[in-house]
């Protein structure tokens, strides 16, 4: 067991770690997805999450997403924290019975002896307002590390889920470090030869200066009122469209411009330009548009059931 | 112990049942229920064992199946278990009594049964010649009296254990298959059930009960752990690594962290809330001892503890001379660590959290706790209310006032400058890095920011405590400036928050103001600090509407929070005091505006109670209010005082001259404080108000006389109830 030398270093890099639960993922039936092109603070906001999840219609599908929180950036100068992180999404519709032992498998695909290690799965509910989405579920931890974020989700948009699908959300970066045992992300090797820091760490300076210094507010404001306005007023079109132009209508152009409000709000955030009053007051704006989208998204594809429509208006 | 004579099930008709009595030595076996369910959030686990001992024991008694007592319920991070050592196979026989139609309608003049008879029969079940008859109350009845045969324990268990597991109610449940699947606190993945060596065949939605169980998740020799009888449940999972019983985890652990500090010099700082939660978090728990860098420990305690505590669950560890060593103990869901690579794994998240506190404190302290004040413009209390900024301002008026009261009343300590000071500063830290990232240390982070940037000690002090007492076990702030403030916060929240229509109802009470009344009582009662409660709420209510103009804030508002404050006060005397509900009563009665002062005339009214005098004079005082209550509103008898010429009787001159006497001397001792002693001499009214009743007919049919008599009652009532309301306390006999 012990085979370690110094040449040889320890744990999976980080694309390996990738590769490595695509293939357990896709060889489990899901659909390997890209990262959405749209900024986005989590992998359920990509639209193979927050939409597939809606409706009776089996999915699965993996895909790794670079999520922006710009209030988490450090100038790359912390340890362990960054301004954008990726995460590997998984989404299951519907929920295998014996899907945690499915989870802790992955992580012996990783590398991970679960005899070895204290794992547990610590309550932790999961809940993004911008999305009017909640669900139930652990972090789990890994000898103390969060590695992954486990839900049932419950609702999304402002509607109730039937059935219900489980979201696994793996920290990567988190999880390579666990494995190389590095003390920093950006000692991490992303290959063979090439280091975090070397792929990341002049956009974790420059997007930190940008969200905590450059962004201009009122330019930023401005372009969250413009977005917002055209995704209302699609949406707005949308309820009044004929039978026949209804397939062809684009609702998830709708979605993406929800999207760019909920980044634009975090880099307000991230400028401190949001009182606590006007916080709960956007974040129900652009919760507003998702619970919107998403009731659309279903009507398009005459899946709405009834009785849904009044939910996510509430 | 059996449970025959209990109430029985609700069962058909009108049916009248009573339990075959004198079985002895029925056949009996082992129970065990199992949910095995995916991992329960721990804090809830103790309380979802308890539920079940309730509901399964409600269900089992009422089929008179076994007593509640005999059952036992545990709860483990992937289980809840309900065990019962004997069990009835059967349900005791029962004799059950059916009353039918009246004699003269079941039988015609001959005695023949009628038809109304026949009917009756069949819809019993038995044969007409069967009817008996019975008297009731009501005349003569036909009855039928049946012996019905108890079903077997498996049928009944088939149908209760499905009703009392989803009968468990959870914060939050969940749904995973369909919405109108089961609902629990975490999907169900097994259920057990057995009766002896039998399964009790049920299901819930797509899980059928069985008897196989499941061990620990890792350590476990095999997935899938068979329990061959139900008294084999303990011992069976204990071979796979599971611990069912809480008890026995809880000792494991307490061996275990004992060892760790014995083998290391090292001493537990003893958390039994932590303890209690590490038992929950684990089925087959161990210690295991990790270190972090001795250089950490330049930052605060507080804050070391808390980090290691609240998001690692670690326990901290201390020197022999009580500081706090480079150390921590971890329970960890295994059985060890021989290699060493779960303690360094622990070791690296410590070390990263510990980073990023110390990240937070070097980066707050560039600036100065009061630089943070306009920045809580933009951080709301309640949106009526206004922001932190301006209750911040209120706040410091209001412990001002506070403080200048004590400080001009023999409390030189209370320093009006520094009370000013820790208000102004109390709520800086809520924009902090540091309390962004550890919210449970808000007011600490604050009182240590002051202490570290120079405020002086009693400001720093000040602003830490302010949120103590945080129940009723808790300390109260250490100094006069640190009670201010806190009284103060706590009293513009409540009068705030009643103004604003927030009032707690149920167990809704989003902003604590319970336990801010509580924090109230207790700072002002363990202190002994003077202080009108009328007064306070009434200068938090004008600082509002000088200051929060917009919010109206009516006299009826100050009134409820008084009595909300009311309410809290009884409660605390009665459960931390010890004062029985009617001596209490009886002093808020006569007013509890200063609780220093009703706390004194409490005790002397329970010291004085037993006296021979006491009880007699409270009876005479009930009667007296009572005759005052019947002689209607005062306004149509009353007279500007009593006249002494219209005094008739002996007796009740003897009584007009004694409370004069009574009443100067009683004045003096309150004055001077001695209550006791001014009850006493009350208490010696009792002989002449006892023979002014004997003597004398209050209702006097001349209306002058009856005028002067009902006037001289009203001011004895009101001449001595300002200690405490005499006609509030209990006594043996009642008023005439």
């Amino acid at each position: 067991m012990k085979t370690k030398t110094a040449d040889k270093p320890k744990g999976l890099t980080f694309q390996q770690l990738i590769f490595n639960l695509q293939k357990y993922w896709s060889d489990r039936g899901c659909i390997l997805q890209q990262p959405y092109d749209v900024e986005v603070g989590a992998g359920t906001m990509h639209p193979e999450t927050f939409l597939r999840v809606l409706g009776p219609d089996p999915y699965r599908v993996a895909y790794v997403q670079p999520s922006r929180r710009p209030t988490d950036g450090r100038y790359g100068e912390n340890p362990n924290r960054l301004y954008k992180h990726s995460q590997l999404q998984v989404i299951l519709k519907p929920i295998p019975e014996d899907i945690q032992t499915i989870y802790l498998e992955s992580l012996q695909a990783i590398g991970i002896d679960l005899r070895r290690h204290d794992i547990r799965f610590e309550e932790d509910n999961w809940e993004a307002p911008t999305l009017g989405a909640w669900g139930i579920g652990w972090q789990v931890l890994l000898d103390g590390l969060e590695i992954t974020q486990y839900t049932y989700f419950q609702q999304c948009g402002g509607l109730d889920l039937d059935p219900p699908s489980v979201e696994l959300t793996y920290g990567l970066e988190r999880i390579a470090s666990f494995l190389q045992e590095v003390p920093s992300i950006f000692d991490l090797r992303w290959s063979d030869d090439t280091t975090y820091g070397q792929v990341r760490l002049a956009e974790e300076r420059q997007f930190s200066a940008y969200s905590f210094e450059a962004a201009d507010v009122e330019f930023t404001r401005r372009h969250f009122e413009m977005y917002e306005e055209e995704a209302n007023v699609l949406l707005g079109r949308f309820a009044d469209a004929a039978e026949e132009e209804r397939d062809r209508f684009p609702v998830l152009g709708a979605y993406d411009l929800c999207l760019k409000c909920s980044h634009l709000f975090n880099v307000l955030d991230s400028r401190r330009a949001i009182s606590t009053t006007e916080r709960a007051a956007m974040i129900g704006r652009i919760r507003a548009l998702a619970c919107r989208v998403a009731e659309a998204y279903l009507a398009q594809r005459g899946q709405l059931a009834q009785g849904q429509e009044a939910e996510a208006r509430r | 112990m059996s449970a025959k004579l209990k109430k029985p099930a609700k069962r058909q008709g009108r049916a009248v049942t009573a339990s075959a009595k004198g079985a002895t030595a029925e056949p009996t076996a082992p129970f065990l229920l199992e949910i095995g369910c995916e991992e329960i959030p721990a804090r809830m686990i103790a309380r979802a064992a308890a539920e079940l001992h309730v509901l399964l024991g409600k269900h089992l008694a009422a089929y008179e199946l076994a007593a509640p007592e005999a059952m036992e319920t545990w709860g483990a991070p992937r289980r809840l278990a309900a065990s019962i050592s004997a069990l009835r196979l059967r349900q005791p026989d029962r004799k059950t009594e059916t009353l039918g139609p009246p004699k003269a309608v079941a039988f015609d003049d001959v005695g023949r049964p009628t038809k109304a008879a026949e009917s009756f029969a069949a819809k019993q079940g038995i044969a007409v010649g069967a009817l008996e008859v019975t008297s009731t109350p009501r005349g003569e009845y036909v009855v039928a009296r049946k012996l019905v045969p108890g079903k077997p324990a498996r049928e009944i268990l088939a149908e209760i254990l499905p009703r009392a597991v989803l009968e468990l109610s959870f914060p939050r449940s969940m749904y995973w298959t369909r919405s109108s699947g089961p609902r629990f606190v975490r999907p169900i993945r097994w259920m057990v059930a057995l009766l002896g060596d039998k399964v009790v065949p049920f299901s819930l939605g797509e899980i059928a009960s069985g008897r196989v169980s499941r061990g620990h998740r890792f350590l476990a020799r095999q997935f899938r752990v068979p329990i061959a009888r139900a008294d084999d449940y303990v011992p069976a999972l204990r071979r796979q690594f599971v611990l069912a019983r809480p008890e026995e985890r809880k000792q494991r652990i307490e061996k275990e962290l004992a060892r760790i500090g014995m083998q290391h010099r090292l001493r537990l700082r003893p958390d039994p809330a932590l303890l209690d939660e590490v038992v929950y978090l684990n089925e087959y728990p161990a210690a295991i001892l990790g270190g972090f860098d001795a250089s950490y420990l330049a930052l605060p305690e507080e804050i070391l503890v808390t980090v290691m505590r609240g998001h690692q669950k670690y326990f901290a560890l201390e020197d022999r001379g009580g500081r706090l060593a480079p150390y921590f103990a971890a329970i960890i869901n295994s059985s060890g660590d021989a290699s060493g690579t779960i303690r360094s794994g622990h070791e690296r998240v410590l070390r990263a959290r510990f980073s990023d506190a110390r990240f937070f404190w070097d980066t707050d302290q560039k600036c100065r706790l009061a630089d943070y004040l306009p920045q809580l413009a933009g951080v709301t209390y309640e949106s009526r209310l206004g922001s932190y900024l301006d209750k911040v301002e209120r706040v410091r008026r209001l412990s001002r006032w506070i403080a200048e009261g004590w400080f001009h009343s023999g409390h030189p300590e209370a320093d009006i400058a520094s009370t000013e000071r820790a208000a102004e500063l109390a709520k800086c830290d809520l924009v902090t890095e540091m309390v962004r990232e550890l919210p449970e240390l808000e007011g600490i982070v604050g009182g240590l920011y002051a202490a570290e940037q120079g405020e002086p000690e009693t400001v720093a002090a000040a602003i830490y405590d302010q949120y103590r007492p945080a129940g009723l076990d808790d300390q109260i702030p250490r100094n006069l400036p640190g009670c201010a403030l806190a009284l103060a916060d706590r009293m513009d929240s409540l009068v705030g928050c009643f103004a604003v229509g927030l009032v707690p109802s149920g167990s809704s009470d989003a902003f604590g103001l319970r336990r801010a009344a509580l924090g109230i009582v207790k700072i002002l009662l363990e202190r002994r600090l003077p202080l009108s409660l009328s007064a306070a709420v009434a200068t938090s209510a004008r600082l509002l509407r000088e200051l929060a103009p917009k919010i109206e804030v009516s006299p009826d508002v100050e009134g409820q929070v008084r009595a909300f404050l009311q309410d809290r006060i009884r409660y605390v005397f009665h459960e931390r005091h010890n004062f029985a509900y009617d001596e209490i009563d009886a002093v808020l009665a006569a007013g509890a505006d200063d609780l220093v002062d009703a706390e004194q005339r409490i005790s002397a009214l329970r010291a004085v109670r037993r006296s021979r005098n006491f009880e007699p004079l409270a009876v005479a005082f009930k009667r007296i209010r009572k005759i005052l209550e019947k002689a209607g509103p005062a306004k149509s008898w009353r007279q500007e005082t009593v006249r002494g010429e219209l005094l008739a009787d002996a007796a009740e001159r003897e009584l007009h001259a004694a409370a004069e006497k009574v009443a100067k001397e009683s004045a003096r001792l309150k004055r001077a404080g001695r209550y006791r002693e001014a009850l006493e001499q009350v208490a010696g009214l009792r002989p002449v108000v006892d023979r002014f009743f004997d003597d004398v007919l209050v209702m006097a049919e001349d209306a002058g006389v009856r005028r002067n008599r009902l006037t001289l009652l009203a001011e004895l009532l009101r001449e001595f109830s300002d200690i405490a309301d005499f006609s509030e306390i209990q006594t043996e006999s009642a008023p005439r």
